[in-house]
């Protein structure tokens, strides 16, 4: 069936092995839980094999026939993931994931306030610019929001106890979006850097990026933006953002585990002194002391993740075959009628806006009376995988008032025959917990 | 049915009616734990007579239907027992537990915690039935440490 988006997804279905597999007595698997982690397309498996097979060898070190091609692989790759969110390939690098890209730039500044503070040419030897807006202490301040991923929470909490930096945060409204009310008493003179979700990876909800830009550029604030649940499913330019920088991991986009992306700009980058250091990103290296490599290859130490970036070229590229605007349409239309079938159910809440405004493909909700474990049971037994829990955001789990929720969350993989299992599943939930 | 073989009448019925469910005093010594994984928690208290019997367990927890029904039932097993008694059938339930559903757990030892055996075979909920026997053990250990 062709939807009205123009997305074949029998076909589509078609390139994912993964999900033609039987699960729990012979039933037909619905996959729900792209959020958490996608599955991949038979182009992104092959991209991968096809590189081990043919063209394996260290990158960027090595002057044989396998390295030069193995190089070229890897740097084409950048060239390919950069075109796909209209960056400079110079300005993306290569990282395990989104954890690992705001952990790097986490610990820029609290390595950036360590070396600060061991002298101007003990900084410089490090590889610190001596850029004052990387340094803190007490009197600047870290903005987060209630909103956020334990990956861009916890890192910040960690930079705030070393260098004595105060923790602010942007509320929730009780809707799950992000309330900017008092902004200009949350984002002040005092605040070096603004960390914040692209999308809730909970409610669903986009951030209101042009408020937040604004007046972090106002009081001369980076700003730094978790496009995890962005990246995977519409269109994204970094240029047009505004923003400093901007991490996404490739799991989530079809491509490989162990591979993400970290862009910022130019400025920034060169700003930043190194933070995992070793092999690669060096220029020189004596007994005493290092100079070290431009970026991006002054982020990326150690032997690279090569096949990863070729599988995620891949993924860019079969995404891209598509179009992400066509894939952010098909994830609406898909979340449209999720959201109309809940309200059917009286006995079921979303977490998060129950319109269609501002708004991605991740639909959360609490039954009444019914645990989201238990929920989550009634649904896998009937084949479909959802996420329970507390989906790594305690906090917004605890403002909202909730113990848990149950998600789902949907892909260009996913029909309208996806969501009415689903919501059936809810509805047997709701029976078997109140009925017995 | 796959489900029923989970939640097994005897855990349905103790996650509707929770025994022994509330904060009591006075007590022995009390135990915080937390899943990790899905947020739910438990706050566990013992009471413990000079002879070591327990005298009582009160609990406040938020949770699933197994870790909910855990916590009933594990009042109800060890309540009046011999310290060291309550602790054979703790074992024997972690034992339970770790099977991957390969054991059906011993009703003499067990009683009403055998109903369980059928958690195991799910891996991801095995925490949520072991939740207050890991409070519990850790309460009865700092109850130990306070009556030395």
């Amino acid at each position: 069936m062709i939807t009205a988006t123009g997305l074949d997804v029998a076909a589509v279905r078609a390139d994912f092995p993964i999900l033609s597999r039987r699960v729990r007595d012979n039933q037909a698997l619905v996959y729900l839980d792209s959020a958490a982690t996608s599955q991949k397309p038979r182009a992104v498996l092959d991209a991968e094999r096809r590189f081990y097979e043919e063209v394996n060898a260290a990158v960027h070190r090595g002057a044989h026939a396998l390295a030069e091609e193995a190089t070229d692989a890897y740097e084409q790759a950048r060239m390919t993931i950069a075109a796909f969110v209209g960056a400079h390939p110079q300005q993306c690098v290569f990282v395990r994931n989104a954890t690992e890209a705001l952990n790097l730039l986490a610990y820029s500044f609290s390595n950036a306030t360590v070396l600060a503070g061991a002298g101007v040419v003990a900084a410089r030897q490090a590889g610190f610019s001596g850029d004052p807006r990387l340094v803190l202490g007490p009197g600047r301040s870290i903005v987060l929001s209630e909103l956020e991923h334990h990956a861009n929470l916890v890192p910040w909490q960690q930079v705030a106890a070393k260098t004595g930096a105060t923790l602010r945060w942007l509320p929730v409204t009780p809707a799950g979006r992000l309330d900017l009310t008092d902004i200009d008493q949350i984002i002040t003179a005092d605040t070096a850097v603004v960390s914040v979700t692209a999308q809730s990876n909970v409610t669903g909800a986009i951030t209101p990026l042009a408020p937040i830009v604004d007046r972090a550029r106002q009081v001369g604030a980076f700003i730094i933006l978790d496009a995890c649940q962005t990246v995977p499913n519409g269109p994204v330019d970094v240029t047009g953002l505004g923003v400093d920088a901007l991490c996404w991991s490739g799991h989530k986009m079809c491509g490989p585990t162990g591979i993400g992306v970290l862009w910022a700009r130019d400025e920034l980058l060169a700003a930043m002194p190194p933070f995992l250091t070793g092999g690669s990103m060096i220029d020189t290296v004596e007994m005493t002391g290092s100079t070290f490599a431009p970026p991006p290859q002054r982020f990326e130490a150690g032997t690279p993740l090569t096949a990863q970036a070729v599988g995620l070229a891949a993924a860019a590229d079969y995404l891209a075959g598509f179009g992400m605007a066509r894939i952010a349409e098909h994830e609406r239309r898909l979340t449209e009628c999720a959201l109309a079938g809940i309200a059917q159910l009286p006995q079921v809440r979303v977490i998060g806006p129950s319109d269609l405004v501002d708004r991605g493909g991740v639909v959360s909700v609490v039954v009444d009376g019914v645990h989201a474990h238990d929920v989550g049971q009634v649904l896998d037994d009937r084949g479909v995988a959802v996420r329970v829990g507390h989906h790594c955001a305690w906090p917004l789990n605890r403002r909202l008032g909730i113990a848990a929720s149950t998600r789902a969350s949907f892909y260009l993989y996913n029909d309208e025959d996806d969501v009415a299992a689903f919501i059936s599943g809810l509805a047997a939930a709701v029976a078997y917990f109140g009925g017995r | 049915m796959r489900l029923d073989s989970l939640y097994q009448d005897v855990i349905m019925d103790h996650y509707r009616r929770r025994c022994g469910h509330g904060l009591r005093e006075p007590y022995s010594a009390e135990s915080c734990q937390v899943n990790p994984t899905c947020g739910d928690e438990i706050r566990l208290r013992v009471t413990v007579d000079g002879l070591g019997r327990i005298l009582d367990v009160s609990y406040d927890a938020t949770g699933c239907a197994i870790s909910q029904a855990a916590a009933s039932v594990l009042h109800e097993g060890v309540c009046g027992l011999p310290q060291a008694e309550a602790m054979q059938i703790e074992a024997a339930f972690h034992a339970l537990m770790q099977s991957r559903g390969t054991d059906a757990g011993d009703p003499e030892v067990l009683g009403d915690a055998v109903a369980f055996a059928g958690v195991s075979r799910y891996p991801a909920r095995v925490k949520c039935a072991l939740l207050p026997w890991m409070a519990f053990k850790d309460a009865l250990h700092r109850s130990e440490g306070i009556n030395r």
